[in-house]
């Protein structure tokens, strides 16, 4: 007993002596509470740049499998020969209805509202940004799904048991366009003007992203007329037509304040014109072109993996490459130097084949955009001449090929093995390999380490540039009836192409419009929104295997598999044309579907759960 | 150890009955049919046109989805109930009839036990006395596009096709050989023809299998006349 009651007093007296206050009221190292953001602007910083971070982004540079879902690109990756077979794209495909998201900007938009430790300009600037990335997420969300729930404040349950008032309905499509073209005006004045900030909105930015907002409502109301079955009756898809022209009016207007502003201009650094173009989306410093960009930072676990997965295999730095490989719809897109269209002659009119010396003679005295955004059989990456060659042709018609990357064969007459294929293939159902006989070249970085799994890329993704804001300019004064000013800013663009012979008023054509965002655009994630908009896609990806165009320049070809052109060496020892290079025109083995880009694509399905919920949201048209 | 057998054994049948606690029974009653217009069926293509039954009385709406395959026919395994069956305004080739039970284009639909239902729809156009005929490797088919719906509603032919191919599934997407035929370049809708060369199959085969698709202007889905087998 004696021993229990000393026990127990040693015991209280240990916990009388323990700082109860100290121990308990530790303060937590890894969670930040508002109190602390809101009184320190780094702190508020850091959660901004995460928003930022977060805004939907269907085809990036971060998610490259992306761009080989529509006619750019073949991917040339086992787990993604999918997108070459199926048929239909689901009608949940590109679907979002991320309000979770919506409710953190409003809760920093409200929480900024009160924060009265910040300095006054910060404040101002942070409660702009949060509205900015708030009109970005309605933005990418009226492009996917059309009208949509307009929430400007975080919602909350009062647990009465009737959560019937949370449920709000769709807005119209042109209710959602206008919010947020009224969001970008107001805060305008409270974001700073400066060019050289690219990664934070800017007031550059606000006229940029005014000008594609309005081209892109302008459009709808325009071309959804050709589509009046894509629309819903209380208008939460599709825009009154009579609406397009002062749309395409306030496009131009956002688009020239920006041109004449003079803060930005076209990149040209280099002399060398393809060299040039594709050096505007990997030169960081003194751009410029860029307006918004997403940023990564080299060791500091913001990296991205494009080069890392679409280098050369013949030079990759890691055991990783050459996934996306771009289609000869594309490739052939490109004009010729005199501004006509030609898609690329393997033959002759005998039947006889048309022999090059190099395989890169094949694509010469074209638009510069293309070696920009290609990696093309001869050229060079990195110092390096890729090896894009798919065998050897003989004289009698075989070819001699091999099943790997560089196999060795013996040639007839010969008595060693040698090169039979080159390092890069193209060689059918070889992932990595450039199975559509080209490589893609924008946005890969040429320092070295880049295509290195444990170094990677600090190669920004570029979302607005100047280059497309001339465009839209262009778009929008050709739609207006201004031919004049239309061809005046395309050629702007194409000059910087090497496009010098510039286009006349008479030019200026639907198709021409369509094409030339095409190829200055490609593998920059506008050609999904862009088909939507011109309610081209049900036409283009209309799930017929037609044969590839003779017409690239006509807008509403039919493109609904990739294509692909590949290089053979011509084996005729001591006879004419020996070691030269011939092409065929083929498609990848692993492409056995036409793309069928249905009328209930155009506005993505919204989920029976979401309308289960919420009896308020109609469906969107032509689904079920 | 009798006493732990007993246990063992009590808590074993209890699994076994529990398996019928926690399963359903499977649904049972078949509802089939085909869409028809005055008992002839519509022809369309897999997998586009489809239609929803709903049954009223759950918390949650869903529909259930039931294909109508080429022929015009359906079938959908379900629990015996009372549905009400709509075919989307936007599906298919025609248009729904008035439903004098529902006063709309509903159908209702008592299901108790398997049920045979063919359901009349008013399509745009019909394809009236297709026949095929074959010269080598050319296949050619004559048909009459007949226009059913006339008045406020009619819609015009964007375009008529004679689709072939080496299956049974014979549409847009599934050929080997098309030709397709502008609807304002049809001089008599009475007399149509169209023709198409089918090239060299792989494997070799001496059939084929050929259809007529027509398109409406506006509408999404065709309607085609009846799959049939040719040999070369």
């Amino acid at each position: 007993m004696k021993k229990y009651s000393i026990l127990l007093l040693l015991l209280m007296s240990l916990a009388w002596g323990c700082n109860d206050k100290a121990f308990l009221d530790k303060q937590p190292t890894n969670i930040l509470v508002d109190s602390q953001i809101w009184a320190d602007k780094s702190l508020v910083l850091s959660v901004i740049a995460d928003l930022y971070d977060r805004v939907p982004e269907f085809q990036t540079i971060t998610n490259w499998s992306e761009f080989a879902s529509l006619d750019e690109g073949f991917a040339s990756n086992a787990g993604d020969y999918g997108r070459h077979k199926n048929t239909e794209y689901g009608y949940g495909e590109w679907s979002n209805w991320d309000y979770g998201l919506i409710r953190e900007v409003n809760m920093f938009i409200e929480k900024c509202g009160t924060a009265d430790k910040l300095d006054p300009a910060d404040k101002s600037r942070f409660l702009a940004e949060g509205r900015f990335i708030r009109a970005n997420i309605y933005f990418e969300l009226v492009k996917r799904m059309g009208g949509v729930p307009i929430i400007l404040e975080p919602l909350t349950y009062d647990f009465n048991g009737d959560p019937t008032y949370l449920r709000k309905p769709r807005s119209k499509e042109v209710e959602v366009y206008d919010f947020i073209i009224k969001e970008l005006d107001e805060i305008k004045v409270d974001l700073p003007k400066s060019s050289v900030i690219k990664s934070r909105a800017t007031q550059g930015l606000i006229l940029a992203m005014k000008s594609r907002v309005c081209l892109y409502a302008a459009s709808i109301a325009k071309y959804g007329a050709t589509t009046p079955t894509v629309t819903l009756p209380a208008g939460e898809v599709g825009i009154p037509a009579g609406l397009a022209t002062g749309y395409y009016q306030k496009a131009l207007a956002a688009a020239e304040e920006l041109i004449n502003s003079g803060d930005y201009s076209l990149y040209r650094k280099k002399e060398n014109l393809s060299e040039n173009f594709s050096n505007l989306f990997i030169d960081k410093g003194n751009n410029p072109e860029a307006i918004f960009v997403r940023d990564f930072k080299l060791k500091s676990g913001k990296v991205e993996g494009w080069t890392l997965v679409n280098q050369p295999w013949s030079q990759a730095e890691d055991l990783e490459g050459g996934r996306l490989n771009p289609s000869l719809n594309l490739v052939q897109s490109f004009e010729k130097l005199d501004n006509t269209y030609e898609t690329y002659a393997t033959n002759k009119a005998d039947g006889d084949y048309i022999y090059f010396t190099s395989p890169k003679d094949m694509f010469a005295n074209r638009d510069a955009r293309l070696e920009g955004t290609v990696m093309l059989p001869g050229s060079f990456y990195k110092g390096k001449q890729l090896d894009i060659w798919a065998g050897f042709l003989l004289a009698d018609g075989t070819v001699i090929k091999g099943d790997n990357f560089g196999a060795r064969k013996t040639l007839p007459g010969k008595t060693a093995a040698e090169y039979v294929v080159g390092f890069d293939g193209p060689i059918d159902n070889l992932e990595f390999s450039a199975q559509s006989g080209f490589y893609v070249r924008k946005y890969m970085d040429l320092a070295v380490g880049s295509g290195q799994r444990g170094v990677m890329s600090e190669v920004w993704w570029i979302r607005y540039r100047l280059g497309e804001i001339y465009l839209n300019a262009a778009e929008a004064a050709f739609e207006l009836g201004n031919n004049a000013k239309a061809a005046t800013y395309m050629n702007i663009v194409r000059e910087r192409a090497g496009l010098i012979i510039p286009l006349t008023e008479a030019d200026i054509t639907f198709d021409r419009v369509v094409h030339e965002r095409k190829v200055e655009l490609a593998f920059e994630g506008h050609e999904l929104w862009d088909m939507k908009r011109w309610r081209l896609a049900h036409i283009i990806w209309n799930g017929q295997s037609t044969e590839l165009t003779t017409n690239p320049g006509k807008a509403d070809e039919v493109s609904t598999r990739v294509f692909g052109m590949w290089p053979y060496k011509y084996y005729n020892p001591g006879g004419a044309n020996d070691g030269k290079y011939v092409f065929q025109k083929i498609i990848p083995a692993q492409v056995t579907n036409a793309h069928r880009f249905r009328l209930g694509n155009y506005y993505s399905d919204i989920n029976s759960t979401i309308r289960n919920n919420n009896p308020l949201i109609t469906r969107n048209p032509n689904q079920e | 150890m009798k006493l732990q057998l007993i246990i063992i054994l009590g808590v074993l049948s209890s699994f076994l009955y529990s398996c019928g606690l926690d399963n359903y029974d499977a649904p049972g009653s078949v509802l089939e049919g085909r869409l028809v217009y005055n008992g002839e069926p519509i022809n369309v293509s897999y997998n586009d046109v489809t239609f929803q039954l709903w049954e009223p009385g759950w918390q949650k709406k869903a529909e259930i989805n039931v294909a109508v395959d080429q022929d015009g026919s359906y079938s959908a395994l379900l629990f015996n109930a009372n549905y009400k069956l709509i075919i989307p305004s936007n599906q298919g080739p025609f248009r729904s009839k008035l439903n004098a039970e529902s006063a709309s284009d509903t159908i209702l639909v008592n299901l108790n036990g398997n049920k045979v239902l063919d359901i009349e729809v008013e399509p745009y156009y019909m394809i009236r006395n297709p026949l095929f005929t074959v010269a080598g490797r050319v296949v050619t088919g004559t048909f009459k596009a007949d226009k059913i719906i006339t008045g406020v509603n009619a819609k015009n032919i964007e375009e008529v096709a004679i689709y072939v191919n080496k299956t049974m599934f014979v549409d847009f997407r599934s050929n080997v050989a098309a030709t397709t035929l502008a609807g304002s370049a049809i001089s008599d809708l009475n007399a149509i023809t169209l023709s198409t060369t089918v090239p060299a199959l792989v494997p070799t085969q001496t059939y084929v299998f050929v259809r007529i698709g027509l398109k409406i202007q506006g509408i999404e889905d065709l309607i085609f006349s009846p799959i049939v087998k040719v040999n070369l």
